[in-house]
């Protein structure tokens, strides 16, 4: 018991640790750094609420852009009709887009992977089209959503982009902490435990359904909160803001990062923020034809999860881990 | 025109399921391979009709080696399989079911033939061509699970526990069956069973498996004269 | 009067591309268990490659019967060069479940982004083969058009042509114990990887014509990131599940059904409401029964 809470605090320890070096760093690179700091804390709520899961719950979900849309209307309209602080938005935002996933979820967990994902992948390429449909929504020009210029008690030289940069920190440490937490709980050995083998699981008096549902919940919720982030960083939600290919790039993310594991998040992120970049040099270097402009950064992301899963199909750390483990143990044997 | 077995074994994972067994099988022979539950039989069988490629060692059939080939090659080489339990599609019509075993056929005028003296020899199931598999009871399934095998004409048969879940009156018909076809169309046979009594009684050679290894092998009629046989596994 | 006979024709003409979809997806279950999220891809594709062809020959009927050679040169290569080295190199592990569906949706957006990359991602239109102008009965035109009925002729040919091939030659016998128990029909000799195969290309060779027939039939246009076929992917798939993903004749009542569906909730009701209907028709038949209007009693999930 003791052990735990030792181990416990260290983590903590170790976030507070991460928060404080990001805070350092934020002040010393340019503005576009620190705009795409803010991106990739989005990446990494969104990719964590992925592999939470895919890779603790053995399902698959085709459609998180769409929860993710539905977390960032819901911050969006608490935010403009009601005025509500931001941090009061970011929570409705996780709880709507629960519910949508907990109705969701209850669904999914009677079915098997290509129901759950065929289903999904409907929600994601349908949302948008019913987006435009309701004028709470705003149609295609969606809605504004500011959350408003940072405090002046931080001083006259503290950008917009910072602030956003320190409320998308923030808010995916404190994620990614209680993530790291829920998972040693209970509920996460319940999920490793259903996706390894269900009929044990349940043979073992795990309630699978139960637990697929909760799995589902929270990872909306998750999501949800990645689409609020999201909505913060371009000031807008619009059914244009989560198109399919949002959903691809988060699957992408998520199995480069490793689907087994949240820790390596910040590669499926950093990815994720990278390709756009990389993607635009390559283009200019083609002489910037629209084709390629339009189109590279969605090859590359397809690409790039096809070869993952083709060839790295458990992430790369963890191939890398598994190598290491097993010329230990080649080791130990000589 | 023989089998021979040489060396062969099979793992899973860790574990040895078979340890280095040699046999020879004579062409003609009804060979019933006997012993308890996890003594190897089934890991043998399928390590020989290809279903498990992992398998060490040789298996040559005239010549032709078994192992690492895969079972949809060994058919057209005439050595057929019909795995554990019944080997039929519940899906598919009787008539479905046997013209399966003959699809790989370039000449199928000469599987025609073979399906008319088959159903001649069991007009049970001639009856039911039409209906679904699923309608069979267990023995007729088991005979169509054969006669599907008997469809690809082959030298060499391989049946794992044709008797499984059947009641003794319905086995014995299937072993005087299996008695039949071995003499009349001149088939060499592999009979894996747990019923080693019933098998052995219409058997030429025995082999009784124990833990991955031959544990006694002889004539049929030696091994059930065999007092440490008739102890460990007659249950006499 | 009118107005409801009109309503039934349209839920044909659109439940028929929807069935030629569903047909393609279910082709791939039965043989491979897996829900091809690329075939939306595939189709795309093949359409384009129609369209090449009608450039050149003038001839809409050719370029159909070309697009469905191309679409089954898809389907095959898909299946023996990607799907067969994904199934070698995941066979295990967490992911192993969950693989095939990353994949083929990873592949639906390489061959999009390509496609976009290649022709560019403004419209291309393929003009109706025949007029698209709906028959005139008594003064009253119906919305059922020689367009239309070339459609759905053209699909319930198919349809009958897949149900002969399937049910009376010896490739359906194959094709059909293949998928019902891989090992036994390996046991009697059947090739069962390139009867896999030979699924996957009927599957892109369907996928093909509901591509290429859908869009004369809707605005004409051809883009690469058409909404169209994502949504003729979605309809497919819904219709597949009404008709419980196994059986080739649920694909087409299950797409005819949901035609029929849509077309009423267009009409009576509002535009808008179209794909809330379809979403909520899945959901439904999801949890009342997962077997299908037509199903056998099996769990859904194997």
């Amino acid at each position: 018991m003791h052990k735990l809470k030792s181990t416990n605090l260290t983590r903590f320890l170790f976030f507070v640790l991460l928060g404080v070096a990001l805070f350092f760093l934020g002040n010393r690179v340019d503005e576009l750094r620190v705009y795409q700091g803010a991106t990739l804390s989005m990446y990494v709520i969104a990719i964590a609420s992925i592999i939470l899961l895919t890779g603790y719950s053995g399902q698959v979900s085709l459609g998180h852009g769409a929860l993710m849309a539905i977390g960032g209307y819901a911050a969006a309209i608490t935010r403009e009709h009601l005025g509500w602080p931001i941090w009061i938005c970011f929570a409705v935002a996780v709880l709507v887009a629960a519910l949508a996933g907990s109705v969701l979820g209850t669904a999914a967990a009677r079915l098997s992977g290509p129901y759950l994902a065929g289903t999904t992948l409907a929600l994601a390429v349908g949302l948008p089209s019913i987006a435009n449909q309701f004028s709470i929504l705003g149609g295609e020009q969606g809605l504004l959503f500011d959350v408003g210029a940072p405090p002046a008690s931080m001083g006259a030289d503290f950008t917009q982009y910072k602030w956003y940069f320190w409320i998308a920190a923030l808010t995916a440490l404190i994620v990614m902490w209680w993530l790291q937490n829920i998972l040693r709980s209970r509920y996460g050995r319940t999920w490793r435990a259903v996706r390894g083998n269900e009929v044990a699981a349940e043979l073992a008096g795990i309630h699978v359904g139960k637990s697929k549902t909760l799995a589902f919940t929270v990872s909306s919720g998750v999501a949800g909160l990645a689409g609020a982030v999201l909505a913060m960083t371009i000031s807008t939600v619009s059914p244009s803001a989560f198109p399919l290919s949002l959903s691809f790039s988060l699957l992408t993310g998520a199995v480069l990062a490793g689907v087994s594991t949240l820790s390596g998040v910040i590669i499926g992120a950093l990815t994720l923020v990278a390709t756009p970049e990389i993607a635009d040099a390559i283009s200019r270097r083609l002489g910037s034809s629209e084709n390629v402009t339009t189109n590279l950064p969605g090859l590359l992301v397809s690409a790039l999860l096809i070869i993952v899963v083709l060839l790295v199909p458990n992430g790369p750390l963890e191939q890398l881990r598994s190598a290491r483990a097993r010329k230990a143990r080649e080791a130990t044997h000589q | 025109m023989s089998l021979e077995v040489r060396e062969v074994s099979v793992h899973h994972g860790p574990i040895r399921a078979i340890n280095k067994i040699s046999f020879d099988v004579q062409a003609g022979e009804l060979v019933a391979m006997i012993g308890s539950n996890g003594a190897g039989k089934t890991s043998l069988l399928r390590a020989l009709s290809g279903l498990n490629r992992s398998a060490e060692g040789s298996a040559r059939w005239n010549g032709f080696e078994l192992l690492h080939t895969k079972p949809e090659i060994l058919v057209r080489h005439g050595v057929s399989h019909v795995s554990e339990g019944k080997s039929v599609i519940p899906e598919l019509t009787v008539e479905d079911n046997l013209n399966l075993g003959a699809l790989w056929r370039r000449d199928q005028s000469q599987a025609h033939r073979t399906r008319q003296s088959l159903l001649d020899h069991f007009p049970r199931l001639a009856e039911r061509m039409k209906q679904s598999a699923d309608t069979l009871s267990g023995g007729e399934r088991q005979m169509l699970a054969i006669c599907r095998a008997m469809m690809s004409q082959p030298e060499l048969l391989l049946l794992d526990e044709p008797s499984l879940g059947l009641a003794p009156l319905i086995v014995a018909q299937i072993f005087e069956t299996i008695r039949d076809l071995t003499t009349t169309m001149g088939l060499t046979v592999i009979l894996v069973e747990q019923n080693a009594m019933s098998a052995l009684k219409v058997a030429d050679q025995g082999i009784v498996l124990n833990l991955g290894s031959i544990a006694a092998i002889g004539s049929a009629q030696s091994l059930i004269a065999d007092p440490k046989v008739r102890a460990a596994y007659l249950g006499y | 009067m009118y107005q409801f006979i009109n309503t039934i024709f349209i839920g044909i003409t659109s439940g028929a591309i929807y069935s030629l979809m569903a047909i393609a997806l279910v082709l791939v279950w039965r043989s491979t268990r897996v829900v091809n999220f690329a075939q939306a891809g595939m189709a795309l594709l093949s359409t384009y490659i129609g369209y090449e062809f009608i450039q050149r020959f003038h001839s809409f009927w050719l370029a159909l019967f070309l697009a469905m050679v191309a679409g089954a040169g898809i389907g095959a290569l898909v299946d023996s060069i990607f799907m067969r080295t994904l199934f070698r190199r995941v066979a295990h592990g967490p992911i192993a479940g969950v693989a095939p569906i990353i994949a083929t949706l990873g592949l639906l957006g390489l061959i999009r982004a390509s496609l976009g990359l290649a022709v560019g991602n403004s419209d291309v239109s393929i003009r109706p083969p025949v007029s698209n102008v709906g028959y005139t009965i008594s003064g009253h035109t119906l919305a059922f058009s020689p367009l239309k009925l070339v459609i759905v002729s053209a699909a319930v040919f198919l349809m009958i042509a897949l149900s002969i091939l399937f049910s009376k030659t010896n490739i359906g016998l194959s094709l059909r114990a293949s998928a019902f128990s891989p090992e036994i029909a390996r046991l009697a000799g059947v090739r069962v990887d390139r009867v896999r195969t030979l699924g996957w290309a009927i599957a892109g060779a369907a996928g093909a014509a509901a591509g290429m027939l859908q869009t004369p039939s809707g605005t004409g246009a051809l883009s690469p990131d058409s909404l169209d076929f994502s949504l003729l992917l979605v309809f497919g798939f819904i219709a597949a599940v009404i008709g419980g993903l196994e059986s080739l004749i649920g694909a087409v009542l299950g797409g005819v059904l949901l035609g029929l569906v849509l077309a009423f909730v267009l009409t009576y009701m509002s535009g808008s409401l179209v794909f809330i209907t379809a979403f909520v028709l899945l959901i439904i038949v999801l949890l009342v029964r997962p077997q299908g209007i037509i199903g056998m009693n099996r769990g859904r999930r194997a």
